[in-house]
């Protein structure tokens, strides 16, 4: 089990590794980074002085260690544009994203789970057919399409702004922007909730349970329901990797003062620090929360503890 | 219903289906041929003619769709921006099959420190969302179609590099592949001629998954300015310039929309089915 543990502490470290030298690369080799960061009209002593302060006249191996070195200390350089550290505008942002994401994973949770199972109990009837027809819906609805006809609505039954609250913490601002948000992972959680509850369902163990005659319900909810959630917590794990990177194109659309917007914003105007943070930590968390998905299946399956 | 009636049932297309084909057909011909609607050029201008609603709504048969904030001719715009929006989606799809496949292969038929290299560039990738993974690569450099086109096709890259080296090792042990080999066939005509031929299914189902999300990258992107540049167009980029005049010029958002919604909708639907009839081992679940 220690043996589990290490292997993947290490293969994190080394995606982790990996990605950050992917960055460095790109970076280094799409042009001249000091031009990138000074001014678009600097004078070449501008540029001549970023270069020497940033050590591009230094050997290729003796930039990447100083940069994995500044990275190491938390030194992930300084936005052109505002001139503040690219992580400060980054944990600027963060709580709008995270009160986002996760409200918009609670819906897509709840909703999503109740749908699948309600399918997986009437398979095959209407009520089946109806929450598999509502997730592929959910799944090819753009949800820049879905955010826009949610403000249209807003705007011309209700007469109201649905979105740009910000991050005030209000239900009724959140919410639009949160189905939105969550409309395609409901529509996957309730997919595959249903089907992992219907493989679970014709398992011997549940026969079994039925025969020592202990009832529906607590057959359901106590048997079948625990053993088919061990699945959907890879699914959860992705969610929450992928919350801050899920939520760019929801955030532009509502106008939401997200790490989604800020990327985006970093992006077009070129401002390279910014966005090789926020892209470091999206695969941080990402890579943070697949370790964490494969030690809870240890806590959660005791069969993967005897492999 | 007998067991003989239900087995003929599945063999029957569903109507969903028929009409899942029908509108990607209907898009198809309105990609290819759906500029000789209309007169106009999709980058023409008239200012005389700007925010003309479409027919119906008080607008004429010179612009049935309406017309931007530019007086350019939607219909012809659709037509184009249709086009750019299927080129994207196939090509990139195939791009990211074509490349994971073959990663997948050789990692499976080499082992040792190259399949090592591939596996962590697959863990890289998964743990890189591709929205993102093209965010970073549009902000370092020069966005062009070319640069475009192969970042939408690093689209899902890593799943088929998984599924076909997992495919391609479990059928390494197979019998036949040694007796290939002992008749002294060269490695890659085992692998391609004899083994790739036996995985296909693998990549074609997952082909079906991923063009859908392929359409939904591009008009993302797009949507967000950072895709497809002016005066080239396409569906993503014709609803970000509409987004603006939600209230004043809805068409300009909501016929793009619904095309884009339509397509994700019938290339899934279509691609439910295939993979039922590919996939055997899914079909009893049904």
């Amino acid at each position: 089990m220690t043996g589990f543990i290490l292997s993947k502490l290490l293969r994190a470290f080394i995606t982790l590794l990996l990605t950050v030298s992917l960055v460095f690369i790109f970076i280094r080799f799409s042009g001249d980074p000091a031009a990138a960061m000074a001014p678009p009209d600097a004078p070449q002593e501008v540029i001549d002085y970023y270069a020497e302060k940033l050590g591009l006249d230094k050997p290729l191996w003796v930039q990447y260690t100083s940069y994995l070195a500044q990275i190491v200390k938390g030194d992930f350089g300084y936005s052109v544009d505002s001139g503040r550290s690219s992580v400060s505008l980054f944990l600027d942002r963060l709580p709008a994203t995270l009160y986002l994401g996760g409200f918009s994973l609670l819906i897509a949770l709840t909703v999503g789970i109740s749908l699948g199972t309600v399918a997986a109990l009437n398979r095959g009837n209407f009520l089946d057919r109806g929450v598999m027809a509502f997730s592929v819906f959910a799944f090819a609805m753009p949800n820049f399409l879905f955010g826009l006809a949610v403000i249209l609505i807003g705007a011309l039954g209700f007469q109201t702004y649905l979105g740009g609250q910000g991050a005030s913490i209000s239900w009724v601002g959140v919410l639009p922007p949160a189905l939105t948000l969550g409309l395609a992972s409901t529509g996957s959680y309730a997919r595959f909730s249903r089907s992992s509850l219907l493989e679970t369902i014709n398992k011997p163990f549940l026969l079994a349970a039925e025969a020592r005659g202990i009832p529906r319900t607590r057959r359901l909810f106590f048997h079948a329901m625990p053993n088919a959630a061990i699945p959907l917590v890879t699914l959860i794990g992705l969610s929450l990797g992928g919350l801050i990177a899920g939520s760019v194109v929801t955030e532009q659309v509502f106008a939401w003062p997200g790490v989604g917007q800020l990327l985006v914003r970093s992006v077009a105007t070129r401002d390279i620090a910014t966005v090789q943070f926020i892209v470091l930590a999206i695969a941080g968390t990402m890579v943070v929360a697949n370790l964490l998905v494969d030690f809870l299946y240890l806590i959660i399956d005791p069969r993967i503890r005897v492999q | 219903m007998s067991d003989c009636d239900k087995n003929f049932k599945s063999f029957s297309t569903p109507i969903v289906v028929k009409l899942a084909l029908g509108f990607v057909i209907v898009f198809v011909l309105f990609a290819l041929f759906g500029q000789l609607l209309s007169p106009h050029e999709f980058r023409a201008t008239s200012l005389f003619d700007r925010l003309k609603p479409p027919i119906g709504f008080g607008g004429t048969w010179t612009y049935p769709l309406g017309t931007d904030g530019r007086g350019r001719d939607l219909l012809v715009r659709l037509a184009v921006g249709a086009q750019i929006t299927l080129i994207v989606a196939i090509v990139g799809t195939l791009v990211g099959a074509v490349l994971g496949s073959l990663l997948g292969i050789i990692a499976a038929a080499k082992r040792g420190p190259i399949e090592a290299f591939i596996i962590g560039a697959v863990d890289v990738q998964a743990s890189l969302p591709i929205i993102v993974v093209a965010l970073f690569v549009l902000a370092v450099f020069n966005s062009s179609f070319t640069l475009f086109l192969l970042l939408v096709g690093l689209n899902g890259w890593e799943v088929y590099a998984r599924l076909m080296r997992g495919a391609v090792l479990s059928a390494k042990e197979h019998g036949y592949v040694m007796a290939i080999r002992a008749l002294g066939a060269s490695s890659f005509r085992i692998y391609f001629r004899h083994i790739f031929p036996n995985v296909l299914n693998i990549v074609l189902v997952q082909f079906t998954i991923n063009l859908p999300l392929t359409v939904l990258l591009e008009t993302a992107l797009s949507f967000l300015g950072l895709g497809v540049q002016p005066p080239l167009t396409s569906l993503g980029q014709i609803m970000s310039e509409g987004r603006d005049r939600l209230l004043t010029a809805w068409w300009l958002t909501l016929f793009p929309g619904l095309i884009i919604f339509f397509l994700a909708l019938s290339i899934s639907i279509i691609g439910d089915w295939v993979r039922d009839r590919l996939d055997p081992t899914l079909r009893s679940e049904k």
